[in-house]
């Protein structure tokens, strides 16, 4: 069995290497589907089992709410199926299919997004982001390449900096941009006309889980009146409900080689936070444009 | 009425036909032509409005005409309407306020002929407060309804299916009387009236019966008992330990939720919120001690003071309604407000044959009042208030229930699972397709 476990996290890594522009939640699941393929058990429970297992085993690698959303949402994809067709190589043949059909359709919705999104980022605005996200990014390109005319302010993100990484990838496309620290949000956003953040995962309620500092900047931007946008995919939807800070669990909070090696958290500083969907106007998501009591009614859809 | 339509319709066609009529000859336009079609359009425009379809009534005591509908309808049905007491504070004058004072039977001649016995006994038990609480009421009401089927015979010459609905609806009319019908009683009677007019005709009376007797005992059991188990399942993921949870007023499922989180080792204190007139918060701190839950007591009043020691709000609701609204026993809302200003997250538990398609943005369109001699109290031999009466300018408004707004409510926990309380509209769409 460790070996196995060995194996299923290589693939994961060796595909999170290849292309660095993937999400971590699509690595996750083509590497589900890499298992699935490989599998060799009898049964269909045996199945839904194993693969439960090997979520858990890349949840431990990657502790990000995305991966554990992509591959709850790979289960329920193919469990579907198994309702369907009685004989298992037949139901594993489907499920292959069925998987990889999902693959493509995921991979075509950071496209979808940046297509809703770019329209309202009109000609001369001053965006504010926060740390690195890859969909804001191709979002900011997307608006880029329709000759508009703006500027970017993005927040350093301590304690990895990632605002420098996003702040290199805006000038190689040459949208004029500027690096502010974590406590400067209130100060810039005077200046700014709008917020656009990525998520790692969207909550049930319609929240976001994200990169520390994002709940600081929705509540900055409720206070002066500017429109808090959220750019996510539908996979990184996910079936919790936290109340408050409190209540998102630690397996989220903390990065996973921290989980594993420090027994007391609490002198540990989490890398997410969560914000509550009173202080975002709009989520974009391939699934349309969402206000954030939407989401729950596409969760529902999705999952009931 | 259908006669009705017929008529407005041929008028209006033959309107119709003498303006193009008059137009065509186009040079002279007769007016007495033009007249005579004015008239007619008038004609079937008092037709129209004569026969359109109204909607359901809502109570309406202060209109004297609704009144009379109601009066003639109890009367064709052949059941006692019920008068008014007391001066109604103006805001609240369309809806009936009643008398606790004297017994239901002192009041109205029940005709025992007309009404079932179990029916008249559950219409007591609603007026004079025994049977309380919304989960309590359907529960006693389906019962009822049980019994009622076990007795009944079907006339000759006549369908189970259209009869027994039609036997329903005068026993419907005087619990109606006895007490306002709740919203899940609503929905359990809708259920009820759909399974008797689904029963086929070919279907022999005893088995009919026997199918309704279990259709009624799957609903008490799958909506309410395993409902509160799915909500206590969902519900103590919520509690953690050191918490400390504020609860108001008694209701069933709150109760059984705390009740549960206890038996699986939850550490928690509970801060149960009281209020007059009802002062329903004992029996929900008894109920919590005797199991051996640490409990703390407090008024209404004395809610700002304890907030900043609560870590989370459960709250008990009579209905969800259709806008996401939450009705529930009056004080709710405030209980909402304060925690919203004090950030503390306010979780509601309702089941979902609960949820009804009204929609209120606010407590006065459609409430129920109590009556008002219970806001009378006595201490140390003197009551206050005793000839409130006599004081002309004197009204008391004893409330039953009040709205809170989404906004107020963090969570609802309901049989389906955790849901913003914005989505209620998405499970009753969901419920509509699965029925």
């Amino acid at each position: 069995m460790f070996h196995l476990v060995e194996k299923l996290v290589e693939y994961f890594r060796t595909q999170m290497r290849t292309d660095p522009d993937m999400a971590s939640a699509v690595a996750a699941i083509r590497t589900l589907l890499e298992f699935l393929r490989r599998d060799k058990g009898e049964t269909i429970l045996g199945l839904r089992e194993s693969l439960k297992w090997a979520t858990d085993c890349l949840t431990e690698v990657d502790s990000s709410v995305a991966v554990s959303s992509g591959g709850e949402l790979f289960l329920r994809f193919i469990s579907l199926t198994s309702l369907e067709h009685q004989d298992l190589s037949r139901c594993k043949k489907v499920m292959e299919e069925r998987g990889e059909l999902f693959l493509e359709k995921i991979s075509l919705s950071r496209t979808k997004v940046a297509k809703l999104c770019h329209t309202f980022i009109k000609d001369g605005a001053k965006i504010l982001t926060h740390s690195s996200s890859r969909v804001v990014l191709r979002v900011l390109e997307k608006a880029a390449a329709e000759k508009k005319r703006f500027t970017v302010y993005v927040t350093e993100s301590q304690p990895d900096t990632a605002g420098k990484q996003m702040a290199d990838a805006l000038r190689r496309i040459n949208v004029p941009v500027t690096v502010v620290l974590d406590a400067a949000v209130g100060y810039v956003l005077e200046k700014v006309d709008l917020v656009i953040v990525g998520a790692e995962g969207v909550v049930e309620s319609g929240g976001i889980i994200n990169k520390i500092g994002t709940y600081q900047m929705a509540v900055c931007s409720k206070a002066h009146n500017k429109p808090f946008y959220v750019v996510a995919e539908s996979f990184k939807f996910v079936r919790l409900y936290p109340l408050n800070q409190q209540d998102v669990p630690d397996r989220f909070k903390y990065k996973a080689d921290t989980l594993r090696t420090v027994s007391d958290l609490s002198d540990e500083h989490p890398m997410i936070d969560y914000t509550p969907p009173s202080l975002i106007t709009l989520l974009f998501t391939d699934l349309g444009v969402l206000t954030p009591s939407a989401v729950s009614d596409e969760l529902i859809k999705l999952y009931l | 009425s259908s006669i009705l339509h017929i008529a407005a319709v041929v008028v209006s066609g033959t309107s119709v036909v003498v303006y193009m009529y008059t137009w065509c000859l186009s040079s002279s336009i007769h007016i007495s032509a033009v007249v005579v079609s004015m008239f007619s359009t008038i004609i079937c425009g008092f037709l129209f409005l004569l026969v359109v379809k109204r909607l359901p009534e809502h109570v309406q005591v202060d209109d004297p005409a609704v009144v009379k509908r109601l009066a003639k309808k109890l009367e064709r049905q052949q059941i006692p309407l019920r008068s008014d007491y007391g001066y109604k504070v103006s805001l609240f004058s369309h809806l009936h306020q009643y008398s606790r004072k004297a017994p239901l039977t002192q009041q109205l001649s029940i005709p025992s002929t007309v009404i079932h016995p179990s029916i008249v006994r559950l219409g007591l038990q609603y007026s004079q407060g025994i049977v309380a609480g919304s989960n309590a009421r359907s529960v006693a009401l389906l019962h009822a309804f049980k019994q009622v089927i076990r007795d009944y015979t079907t006339p000759p010459n006549e369908e189970l299916s259209r009869d027994l609905v039609n036997k329903l609806k005068p026993y419907i009319s005087f619990l109606n009387q006895c007490r306002p019908l709740s919203a899940s009683m609503g929905n359990a009677i809708k259920y009820i009236k759909k399974e008797i007019s689904n029963i086929p005709s070919q279907c022999k009376e005893e088995e009919a019966k026997t199918k309704l007797l279990t259709c009624i005992d799957r609903y008490i059991e799958e909506k309410i008992v395993l409902a509160a188990k799915a909500i206590s399942k969902y519900a103590i993921e919520k509690i953690s330990d050191g918490d400390v949870i504020l609860v108001y007023g008694c209701s069933s499922l709150v109760n059984n939720i705390l009740c549960e989180a206890f038996e699986k080792s939850r550490k928690f204190r509970v801060i149960v919120v009281d209020s007059r007139p009802r002062l329903e918060g004992r029996e929900a701190l008894r109920r919590l001690v005797q199991r051996g839950i640490s409990c703390t007591y407090v008024l209404i009043s004395a809610l700002s003071y304890i907030l900043p020691e609560v870590s989370k709000v459960f709250l008990g609701a009579h209905a969800l309604l259709a806008n996401g609204y939450v009705m529930s026993r009056v004080g709710t809302s405030q209980i909402a407000l304060v925690a919203r200003t004090f950030n503390v997250p306010v979780l509601v538990c309702c089941e979902t044959y609960k949820f009804c398609e009204k929609v209120q943005t606010d407590s006065f369109v459609s409430n129920e009042l109590d009556d008002p001699d219970d806001l009378m109290v006595t201490r140390k031999g003197k009551t206050q208030l005793e000839n409130w009466q006599d004081v002309s300018s004197l009204g008391l408004l004893n409330l039953v229930y009040d709205v809170t707004p989404p906004d107020f409510v963090d969570l609802v926990i309901t049989d389906l699972g955790m849901i913003p309380c914005t989505s209620v509209p998405v499970v009753l769409r969901v419920k509509n397709l699965d029925q």
